[in-house]
């Protein structure tokens, strides 16, 4: 007889590859022909380049993919920096642990609900501008200066980098027991190197090489994104990637001939921004190399130490300034310029919304669930397979994992959508929830293969010697054994679902409105108040997710201490 | 900076005065003596007595957990309170833990002082290297080397960032019988030569009878 935890976990290793590069082959595939003028639904049925042609002679062309590929190697570049800095001055100390807790909290932020909200605290009428007038600035009215939406995309940097650092920084808590980084300290410490120095001499070659992928992912959501440059970017000309979701938008369908070409440029910057960075990557080591052996123990410690701490500071005050400023707008009735209080303060903003908040609620959720339990489901599949055989996993199953978070969204989402009408499928709500899956698989699967590999193997030889089958260990040993990780990873999911804007506005061809897309095309209209409501709800169903994969542990295993603490 | 030059200076001794770790609040080593330059205390005791709790006190990695009082010197230095990277205290773990991002030589030259002509270092590390029995290592990945040769490469590292005195955790005890002797005899004969107060901490009897100097036992009887 067949074991059904077998008939489970045999085949979901293979579904979980084909959830993640299906659609990121099959998407990118189905733009290259279009891109060259094969697409027979609109007339086109001869290769041509004339699109490309079109896609080249588009004004301000060149200023998009510079800015696409600016910003995001800037952003990434710099929270990279602030990650690695903060690592170096703290990991030693106890404040990194507050750090830490501090952590899933702020990565479950959804991108929109950030950028709208340092929008609105960097806006000339915004917060910061108000706390400093009519004193110190002497501005009466609002001051005139272009930001958010600044032509040289130093808003889009800002924003994209306070997205980055919280995801850098928990990518390396997971990265720095796999490279022993405490013993490495502690050896390099011993041999009188200040922390500092035996951080980036001892600790980050060890620890760069499994951040590799992860900031490979960081450059390619950076010089991709579409939700924080629609909010933070500027518009004549946008980003590359805003240009190309116009362009598939317009109403003139011809437009998507070039809209393809646009995709595949698009694929074409995130992969030469990764370029450059593998290339900085590999000068850097070279450089390296007899420095990290020339015995020097200290330098610029103190400096760095506070440039460490500033930076990191100013990426927290500037997160929770953003939040304190969307709350303000929010409850906000009267509030003229330089006040830095409204006055005086309403619910009528969060009533008034009320009405049509039901149906984008009830989508975001429903989408949000349906998306984690799919994913869940593959994940711990395809992990309990990987326990029963002894081998490690691949590299290139770790490489297909990042795929999805690796190849510009814009670019393949669209292909997924050309074969979408070509195959006569309804957009819809199944749709959005299967485009979800493929972004929410590999955060659920790095948030829990970590605890799932940790997990002692001899809890189940025991069990399994007891006399249970392996079905029987699955429900009544490991799965209670992994309650607390795997409702983390069930949160972690359903936030990056709450966040997704393009899958949801493409695959569901705008009939699926969520939270985050009302929120999104709130922000460019002139409504701050009805804009702050919805940036807050977008933050509240994540936050309540995560209120719950805290929770729910503690109290279910209220009499079992050995569960909930640590071990 | 952290002066590190300090080869040139006297032997010292290592003063242990009422040193005291506790664990919430009850006293987990008790420990009041001084280490000779030239001396190997042997401390033994079973496992969870605090043996390698005080190693990490004496280096300055106590964790949180625990508080210390009493004092700890070096000659005249304290060191309570200094971080480990002034302590001039050089850890010798049962790990030999040698950087898998650096060559042999590399391990070494991170261990050495800065200063000094790429060159010169390099000899440095040929000659440290030849006097252990490693002649022409320098280029190996330190994952290629056996347990026994690993244990000595750890070993010339913290010699050659010239520490005032050793701290050894069990540092034999990952080794198969005559390895261990080989490792024992150079370490005690490094640790006279040099005059360095030594602090051994381990499980074996013979480790004891090899470092031949006074023996504490923690916990227990």
């Amino acid at each position: 007889m067949i074991d059904p935890h077998a008939l489970w976990t045999r085949p979901a290793p293979w579904l979980a590859m084909a959830v993640l590069g299906l659609p990121v082959a099959a998407g990118l595939g189905a733009v290259i022909a279009p891109a060259f003028g094969w697409l027979p639904a609109l007339g086109g049925t001869s290769p041509t380049l004339a699109h490309w042609q079109a896609l080249w002679e588009t004004p301000g062309l060149v200023d998009m993919v510079r800015l696409s590929a600016v910003t995001g190697l800037a952003s990434a570049g710099l929270s990279l920096a602030i990650v690695m800095l903060f690592l170096g001055a703290f990991l030693h100390t106890r404040l990194f642990g507050v750090v830490r807790r501090l952590l899933s909290p702020l990565l479950a932020v959804p991108h929109a609900a950030a950028a709208i909200g340092l929008a609105f605290l960097f806006t000339p009428s915004g917060l910061a501008a108000r706390l400093v007038s009519p004193w110190p600035s002497g501005w009466e009215y609002p001051p005139d200066y272009l930001f958010p939406g600044d032509p040289d995309g130093l808003a889009l940097i800002i924003g994209l980098t306070i997205k980055e650092v919280p995801f850098l920084l928990l990518m390396s808590l997971a990265a720095l027991p796999q490279c022993r980084a405490g013993e490495r300290l502690d050896v390099a410490r011993g041999l009188g190197y200040r922390p500092m120095a035996a951080f980036l001499k001892a600790v980050l070659p060890g620890l760069y090489p499994l951040l590799r992928l992860p900031v490979y992912a960081v450059i390619a959501f950076a010089t991709s994104a579409v939700d924080v440059a629609l909010i933070l970017g500027p518009t004549t000309p946008p980003p590359l990637s805003v240009a190309v979701l116009r362009w598939l938008n317009d109403p003139d369908l011809t437009m998507r001939f070039m809209a393809s070409a646009g995709a595949l440029l698009q694929l074409g910057v995130t992969l030469a921004a990764l370029l450059v960075w593998w290339t900085l990557e590999g000068l850097t080591a070279r450089a390296c190399r007899g420095w990290l052996s020339d015995g020097r123990r200290a330098f610029g410690d103190t400096a760095l130490r506070w440039t460490g701490l500033g930076l990191l500071g100013a990426a927290l005050v500037l997160i929770i300034g953003s939040l304190i400023g969307l709350m303000l707008w929010s409850l906000a009735g009267y509030w003229p310029f330089p006040e830095a209080l409204p006055w005086p303060w309403i619910a009528d903003n969060w009533l008034g919304a009320l009405d049509g908040l039901a149906a984008p609620l009830e989508h975001a959720a429903e989408v949000g669930l349906a998306a984690t339990l799919v994913s869940l489901g593959l994940v711990l599949g395809a992990l309990e397979a990987e326990s029963r055989r002894t081998r490690p996993v691949r590299r290139w199953s770790e490489w297909l994992l990042y795929l999805p978070l690796l190849v510009p969204p814009v670019a393949f989402l669209f292909g997924l959508v050309l074969i979408q009408t070509q195959l006569g499928l309804a957009p819809g709500i199944a749709a959005v929830i299967g485009a979800h899956v493929v972004f929410v698989l590999p955060y659920v699967f790095l948030s829990l293969a970590e605890s799932h590999r940790r997990l002692d193997p001899r809890w189940t030889q025991l069990a399994r010697s007891l006399g249970a089958s392996p079905s029987r260990v699955f429900w009544r040993v490991r799965l209670p054994l992994l309650t607390a990780p795997l409702l983390t990873a069930a949160a972690v999911g359903f936030a990056v679902s709450i966040g997704q804007y393009l899958p949801t506005l493409l695959l569901g061809a705008g009939r699926v409105a969520t939270i985050t897309t009302e929120a999104v095309s709130l922000a460019s209209g002139g409504d701050r108040r009805l804009t702050a409501v919805y940036a807050l709800l977008q933050l509240l169903l994540p936050a309540a997710g995560f209120a719950l994969a805290l929770g729910l542990p503690r109290l279910l295993f209220r009499h079992r201490i050995g569960l909930v603490s640590p071990s | 900076m952290t002066d590190l030059s300090h080869t040139g200076l006297a032997p010292a001794s290592l003063h242990l005065e009422r040193l005291v770790i506790n664990l919430a609040g009850q006293p987990l080593v008790r420990l009041d003596t001084d280490i000779a330059p030239g001396e190997i205390l042997t401390v033994m005791g079973p496992s969870g007595s605090g043996k390698s709790t005080l190693l990490a006190a004496i280096a300055g990695f106590l964790a949180p957990a625990f508080t210390a009082a009493g004092c700890v010197r070096l000659g005249d230095t304290p060191l309570d309170g200094l971080p480990p990277e002034s302590r001039h205290v050089g850890l010798l773990f049962q790990d030999p833990l040698l950087f898998p991002h650096l060559s042999v030589g590399g391990n070494l030259a991170f261990g050495m002082a800065p200063g000094g002509r790429r060159r010169e270092r390099r000899a440095r590390v040929a000659e440290a290297l030849a006097r252990a029995g490693l002649a022409g290592y320098a280029e190996r990945d330190p994952a290629t080397l056996s347990g026994g040769q690993k244990a000595r490469v750890a070993l010339l590292r913290v010699l050659l960032s010239a520490p005032r005195a050793m701290l050894l955790d069990e540092p034999f005890s990952s080794l198969d019988v005559a390895l261990r002797d080989d490792l024992r005899r150079r370490v005690v004969a490094e640790i006279a030569r040099r005059g360095l107060p030594a602090l051994l901490v381990t499980h074996d009897p013979a480790d004891a009878e090899a470092a031949g100097g006074r023996i504490v036992t923690l916990g227990g009887s």
